[in-house]
């Protein structure tokens, strides 16, 4: 399958780990990943809080140039960037006024778009099954965090998990051998929005997390949103400084242990790029 | 609060909850004050006023009030809100919508940091074509005068290889230019 690939400026720099591991395990697992010619950032929450156009165009440009690839499916793996351009190639195919708008900027006619758009957990949920575990993460106890922009608000995005208690996540981390702890935190939103803005919501709200994942019991965080995986890993030492806590969990993407538990290397994994150092947790489990 | 009178203000601001609806496609005056918004919404403890106090500031026609509360500014757009209105308002959209009226306004009010923010963010994406997420530190630290924000994080990005010094072109300008442009001419 050839699945359109837009890393945007998060996989690109600060979250380089969810790129490398995204491409380390797509090809074992029969993706193509092509990534987008040319692509643009899509103007994330400051195109939507400042310009109703320019929060359609910018990532609108991403789904023309996908267009040309001949991929049948899309991914924005940061779910942030996946609405901008769920909701782009909506407005193209539906919205005629818009459309014209964007025609009329860019000086040429475009076409409608009928790519499959899905976010990241989409893309891998029916690949994981028993068949690509070689190395079974076992003892291993984490919390899955889908935090709230891959589930909420339920149906607009044409996701179909649950928004208050989602499933698909923990679907894979069972599947994979880890054990799986039930926590009231799944959806918590973590305020990486505000992480420029008001530091101290962010701060605040992202010790909660941490401190319910250390309550249940869990070893690490598992996530799928690049802004919570960055809230919590890059931002667990100013959040110990703050409130004087002693965190020590790391937030690894699901990508990354799909690819441990597929055998591949840790290397190749991007572990080495996470602030919060999972090896010492992974090895004491013989899991690297 | 200071005294007001609420049909005056009313009649004053008739015109803006019509556009407000339409554009954000949503009704505050469907919102029987429950609270469940405010209830489940992570960021009240920052908030100047609840969720569901602006909904009935809404109704009530208090428009300045809300254009320049903390609470349009910093509402994180979780949409936890959303998910659990018995009304099936969209207050996320509804926050949205009145963020990006403010801005249009050049109404600042208590949102300094995220005014400054947004906007250097559009310019590093109109000049490079994508985000120069170093510019953007810069700008925004001199913009707020917070100088040391996150610079305790500069570098551990930097050995993580997760910053480049310099911002990265796409091929495109020219288009992207072209959007901001039309953007300005059509004033949205
Ligand atoms: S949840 Fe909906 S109906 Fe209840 S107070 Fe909030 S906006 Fe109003
Ligand atoms: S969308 Fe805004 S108002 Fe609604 S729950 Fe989240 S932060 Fe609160």
């Amino acid at each position: 399958m050839k699945l359109a690939y837009y890393p945007g400026c998060g996989l690109n720099g600060s979250s380089k780990e969810l790129d490398i591991s995204f491409r380390a395990i797509s090809g074992p697992l029969g993706i193509d990943v092509v990534e987008i010619p040319d692509w643009n950032c899509c103007g994330g929450s400051s195109a939507h809080s400042t310009s109703h156009f320019l929060s359609f165009a910018l990532p609108a440009r991403n789904v023309i140039n996908a267009e040309t690839t001949g991929c049948e499916e899309f991914t924005a793996p940061c779910p942030a960037c996946y609405v901008r351009h769920f909701l782009a190639q909506r407005d193209l195919n539906e919205n005629p006024e818009m459309k014209q708008h964007l025609e009329n900027a860019l000086g040429r006619k475009v076409d409608k778009s009928d790519m499959k758009i899905k976010n990241v957990i989409e893309v891998f949920m029916d690949k994981v099954d028993s068949s690509i575990v070689k190395k079974p993460l076992k003892g291993l106890k984490v919390v899955n965090y889908y935090g709230c922009a891959l589930v909420k608000p339920p149906k607009t995005f044409g996701f179909f998990d649950d928004p208050e208690n989602p499933q698909s996540l923990d679907k894979i981390m069972r599947t994979l051998g880890a054990e799986v702890i039930d926590w009231p935190y799944k959806t918590e939103c973590c305020g990486a929005s505000l992480c420029f803005t008001n530091q101290d919501a962010t701060w605040k709200a992202s010790r909660d997390i941490l401190q319910m994942a250390k309550d249940a019991g869990a070893q690490a965080v598992v996530a799928a949103c690049t802004m919570c995986q960055m809230n919590l890993d890059m931002r667990q030492s100013q959040i110990n400084k703050k409130y004087k806590t002693n965190f020590n969990i790391p937030a690894i993407f699901f990508t990354q242990l799909i690819g441990l538990a597929m055998g591949i290397s840790a290397d190749k994994l991007g572990l080495d790029k996470l602030y919060v150092d999972p090896k010492p947790l992974l090895r004491s489990l013989n899991l690297l | 609060m200071s005294k007001m009178n609420v049909t005056e203000i009313m009649d004053r601001n008739k015109e803006f909850l019509r556009e407000l609806r339409e554009e954000s496609g949503q009704d505050p005056g469907q919102c029987f004050q429950c609270m469940k918004c405010t209830g489940g919404c992570p960021f009240q403890f920052t908030m100047d006023y609840p969720p569901s106090q602006i909904m009935r500031m809404l109704q009530d026609g208090l428009v300045d009030e809300v254009l320049k509360s903390f609470t349009v500014q910093t509402c994180a757009t979780c949409a936890t809100c959303t998910t659990r209105c018995p009304r099936n308002i969209d207050i996320a959209k509804l926050m949205d919508t009145l963020r990006v009226i403010a801005y249009h306004r050049g109404i600042v009010g208590k949102g300094k940091n995220m005014h400054v923010f947004h906007t250097t963010f559009m310019n590093s994406v109109k000049n490079h074509g994508r985000l120069y997420e170093v510019g953007l530190a810069l700008g925004l630290n001199l913009g707020t005068g917070n100088l040391l924000q996150d610079t305790d994080l500069g570098l551990p990005m930097f050995l993580r290889g997760k910053l480049s010094i310099l911002p990265h072109n796409i091929k495109g300008r020219d288009e992207i230019k072209k959007l901001y442009d039309y953007a300005k001419k059509i004033g949205e």
